[in-house]
């Protein structure tokens, strides 16, 4: 019975949603509190129902309910308690259902942070939110339901992708989906702005927080899911500009536009449709990601039937949210140019031209990912667009904002000042130059090296001394206020990630080597001896392992245990075996035994030496660090008693702080 | 199974060939489906394999860089989500010790490339050589640049040209420009 | 009117996505058309699976069209074909050449014993050399030679008998317009 409440709670929830994306836009445009004053409850009811539909299919997994097919396709008697947790989100159906939870996270959490402003306006937000819902509960329930029956049930069931049973994988989609559908809170804000015409900037202002802390949750869902790339695949490769990939990188890079652009609507009053238009972009991409993805469109790739139902369902579904928000840009968006002047010189023309950069490299992005299907259309055969075409062009489209980023704090809003521009350029050449001459020594003559020395010392160099100039100026206390203690931490990650990037590119050393028992390989400046391999087990596999020991000059550096995983229905999983360090990562992946029926005899083995791979995702996460911590400004904390009254004036006021 | 598939451990053509046509036969494995499913589900799911490891005797280290960055930019026809370089697909095997092989016979990196385009199609480069039919793809991007770089200038001419005090009232007396 | 240019942009992506999924619905999007479509097969020396001894060559084979099937033990999906290749094989008019791809030949053998054997020749490519210049990537794979040796037509994944009826009957009866 169980699993028919859940559906029947997701079918509530459908009510509830349809409630609150209707009623309350209703109320707004007759000015009826009544009909208004539905949205909350209705989204707290809503988010309810779906929590109990998730809490059901969890129960199922772990009560072991294989009469529930979506359970028993996904887990079976051996697997762990909580990688039956992650089983939840391990498939499309239920992974559809984490997708709606967060978004009705984001929906409470916006219907309790939004009481002080305008009802009108919040009203109209939480009904775009509501709208959002009906799409995506119609689509779980009519095309995609998990609670569907499997009968007779089956004595045991198949297993969660042994891929995905790794930590790393548990915690990366949640966190993805955080990010994915939290840009949905900048959207219908937009919405809202458009809906009621209310173009000034204090809702751009309401929004800024949302929209960073949307971000830097997707940031961390990239981040964690290029660490288990790496870690798990034993590719030793972080990102490989794979479709999926890309699907979740066009939104990370238009929110990243979208942040600066909310900075300079919000500060100045002007590009106010560019940030409208972003906002939209931001989170149509997540929903294109989606549709991508579960639609087969692009499956090519990915060589697995999919189910045109779904992907006609999500198409219509885009066709209207999407389609109906340009149109509504077209028809609404304002027309003339507002807010204070800039100069060619100014953060506003700064921070222009990274946007312009940004929204570039994601049409590219997305170009080159659909490319093959305008081939398809086009009738010139099966084309393939990947790394070559992706790693030439971005870096390409990068190297403005690399060099611009260190200028944009020092350049004043509307003018800036040509001469502290001109000597801070002197100290981060003079930097930038110094640091490659010593760098050139140590990578062997490397260009790619020291560039991305020279890059990263440029950026850090100009974070530092902005910060420094703060110090100097600004009195004790208001230094470093947390949006801009945020802005630092993101620069200054873009500087480690650039440096992590360069470096492990171009001085990685890669073999793939023989090896006997006894046998020492030398790589880097290590020297990897092999051990033999023997077998072992885990809670639901059995494995061959292999033991390698490193030693440097003699010393020892690890003992590295790699493995070759069997899991119960036959599928083989390679771990590969890491030794983290800040300047360099050991790496060892196993092969297979060169003579099939000695495993205790010679092996294939890759062996990785990759130096500061670790700083391409601490420069991650310092990004993400940065997202956060410029969402906790206590600026963007409302008011109760201006936003209605006097937005403008209140505006100039909050502007006044240094 | 003699031959390993793509390290799933499904039989390689169950992994990468029956998947499409899976509605028409019935005698896959239940759920076999949705176990694939998810693998396209999560942006770094896409790849699911043990990689191939394959030690070779290279002439000298310049030759094994020059294999390791050519496989690379090849696409495994078997698992299409996989470089040769990292597919455990039979075929990609194979095909690496042909590319191993044309490299000791002193073949180019080119002649490598049009022997398997003539085989395989042009599908097989990751890399899509230039031509009519992919103009838009290589210059779609500098199209964009520039059409968004010339939106970008008149804005900016046009704010720059705009009065002192803009639209929004007078300008607070404290406005330096350098505000947070 | 440029305020409309997004929404323009973005009908346009829709459409493609459209197209998209109607064009999966009509085509395997695993299978990579074959370069080779309308040129001279490869030339072929490879031995019997029943006499090992004895190889046969193209020119053998030349003068009468015939279907190489590309099939081995290991493959799941030839287990799928099987029947309808021996439903659908006499009727076809054209003579069956059996293609064992990378199978060790006791195996096929016993495979071939077990299921009855359509073929009316079966050829043997164990290490799978020969393969790599007919293009092919995996089993089961069919190419129809006309009596000059030239490919007419290819069919990647197992022959369905909708395929037979729908592709590859059509594509015999259109040689046998041209030499009567």
């Amino acid at each position: 019975m169980t699993p028919e409440l859940g559906q029947l709670a997701l079918i509530l929830a459908l009510l509830l949603a349809l409630a609150q994306g209707i009623l309350p836009l209703i109320g707004a445009w007759r000015g009826n509190r009544a009909l208004m004053a539905v949205a909350r409850p209705a989204a707290a009811g809503q988010a309810v129902f779906v929590a109990i539909a998730f809490g059901i299919l969890v129960w199922a997994f772990l009560r072991f309910d294989f009469s529930v097919q979506y359970v028993a396709d996904n887990s079976n008697l051996e697997l762990p308690w909580y990688y039956r947790i992650a089983a939840v989100w391990g498939a499309h159906e239920g992974s559809l259902l984490l997708w709606i939870m967060i978004l009705n996270v984001w929906t409470v959490a916006l219907a309790a942070f939004s009481q002080k402003l305008p009802e009108v306006f919040a009203s109209r937000v939480l009904a775009v939110m509501g709208l959002i819902a009906v799409g995506f509960l119609a689509f779980i329930i009519f095309t995609s339901n998990p609670f569907a029956r499997l009968l007779p049930m089956p004595g045991d069931g198949a297993d969660l992708n042994p891929v995905l049973q790794d930590p790393g994988m548990t915690f990366h989609p949640p966190m993805l989906y955080m990010g994915y559908v939290g840009f949905s809170v900048a959207f219908a804000f937009s919405i809202a702005a458009l809906l009621g015409g209310e173009l000034e900037q204090a809702w751009v202002r309401w929004a800024r927080p949302w929209t960073n802390v949307a971000w830097a949750f997707l940031t961390c869902g990239i981040v964690a899911g290029s660490w288990w790339a790496y870690a798990e695949l034993g590719w030793g490769g972080w990102w490989f500009w794979d479709p999926v990939e890309n699907a979740s990188f066009m939104p990370w890079l238009v929110g990243l536009a979208l942040i600066h652009a909310q900075a300079i609507t919000e500060k100045r009053g002007s590009l106010r449709a560019w940030t409208i238009l972003l906002s939209i972009f931001a989170f149509s991409l997540s929903l294109l990601g989606t549709f991508l993805v579960r639609s087969g469109v692009l499956t090519s790739v990915h060589a697995f039937a999919s189910d045109p139902r779904r992907g006609v369902f999500i198409l219509a579904f885009l066709t209207i949210i999407v389609g109906g928000s340009l149109l509504l840009y077209a028809l609404r968006a304002p027309k003339v140019a507002a807010g204070k002047p800039f100069n060619l010189l100014s953060r506003e023309t700064a921070m222009l031209i990274g946007n312009l950069m940004f929204a570039v490299a994601a049409a590219m992005v997305l170009l080159g990912t659909l490319f093959p299907l305008i081939g398809d259309a086009l009738h010139m055969g099966r084309i393939s667009v990947g790394p070559p075409y992706f790693g030439f062009l971005f870096p390409l489209l990068m190297l403005p904002v690399v060099l611009l980023l260190p200028f944009g704090p020092f350049l004043r809003w509307g003018k800036g000042d040509a001469d502290a521009l001109k000597s801070m350029l002197l100290r981060v050449t003079v930097a930038a130059l110094a640091c490659a001459i010593v760098a050139a020594f140590f990578v062997d003559g490397h260009m790619k090296a020291i560039v991305g020395v020279a890059a990263a010392v440029w950026i850090g160099v100009g974070v530092l001394l902005y910060a420094y100039k703060r110090w100097r100026e600004v009195p004790r206390g208001r230094r470093y206020p947390a949006e801009m203690a945020g802005m630092l931490l993101a620069h200054f990650g873009v500087a480690v990630f650039v440096v992590g990037v360069l470096l492990s590119e171009s001085l990685s050393v890669t073999s793939d080597v023989r090896m006997a028992p006894g046998q020492t390989q030398h790589i880097g400046s290590y020297d990897f001896r092999f051990d033999g391999a023997h077998r072992t087990t885990g809670p639901n596999w059995r494995a061959d392992q292999g033991v390698v020991t490193v030693t440097r000059d003699g010393k020892d550096i690890a003992v590295m245990h790699p493995q070759k995983r069997t899991y119960p229905r036959g599928q083989v999983q390679t771990e590969s075996a890491v030794d983290a360090g800040i300047t360099r990562d050991l790496y060892v992946a196993l092969g297979e035994p060169m003579d099939a029926g000695n495993i205790e005899g010679a092996w294939s083995l890759r062996l990785y030496y990759k130096p500061f791979v670790r700083w391409i995702w601490a420069g991650g996460l310092l990004m993400m660090l940065g997202g956060f911590v410029c969402a906790a400004d206590k600026r963007f904390r409302l008011k109760r008693t201006v936003t209605r009254a006097e937005p403008a004036i209140e505006t100039r006021l909050q502007e006044t702080r240094a | 199974m003699r031959l390993s598939s793509c390290g799933s451990g499904f039989s390689r053509d169950a992994f990468c060939r029956s998947t499409q046509g899976a509605s028409r036969l019935k005698p896959l494995p239940q759920g076999f489906l949705l176990r694939l499913l998810l693998v396209i589900l999560f942006a770094f799911a896409g790849t699911l394999h043990a990689q191939a490891i394959e030690p070779m005797p290279f002439a000298n280290h310049a030759q094994e860089l020059r294999f390791q960055h050519l496989t690379h930019e090849l696409r495994c026809p078997m698992c299409q989500n996989e470089t040769l370089a990292d597919s455990n697909a039979p075929i990609a095997r194979d095909l690496r010790n042909q590319i191993f092989k044309m490299m000791q016979q002193g073949k180019s990196d080119d002649e490598i490339k049009q022997y398997l385009v003539a085989r395989y199609s042009k599908f097989v480069l990751y890399d899509p050589p230039l031509t009519r039919g992919t103009w838009l793809l290589w210059f779609g991007p500098l199209l964009i640049l520039l059409g968004g770089a010339g939106v970008v200038l008149v804005a900016i001419r046009k704010r720059g040209r705009m009065p002192a005090n803009g639209s929004s009232g007078p300008r607070p007396s404290i406005d330096n420009g350098d505000d947070w | 009117m440029s305020r409309l240019l997004p929404f323009i942009g973005f009908m346009l992506l829709a459409a493609l996505f459209g197209f998209g999924i109607w064009w999966n619905t009509q085509h395997d999007p695993n299978a990579i058309p074959t370069p080779l479509l309308d040129k001279p097969a490869p030339a072929f020396n490879l031995p019997k699976l029943y006499e090992p001894t004895q190889t046969v060559s193209k020119a053998d084979l030349l003068g009468k069209p015939y279907l190489l099937n590309v099939f081995a033990s290991w493959c799941i999906e030839c287990g799928v074909e099987h029947p309808v290749l021996q439903a659908e094989g006499p009727t076809l008019g054209v003579q069956l050449v059996g293609y064992n791809y990378k199978d060790a030949p006791a195996d096929a053998k016993r495979w071939l014993a077990e299921h009855g054997s359509p073929y009316a020749l079966v050829i043997a490519d164990e290490p799978g050399q020969t393969a790599i210049d007919f293009g092919v990537y995996g089993a089961p794979e069919s190419f129809l030679i006309d009596a000059q040796g030239v490919i007419r037509y290819k069919h990647i994944g197992p022959l369905t008998p909708e395929v037979v009826a729908k592709e590859l009957k059509p594509a015999i009866a259109a040689l046998r317009k041209e030499t009567p």
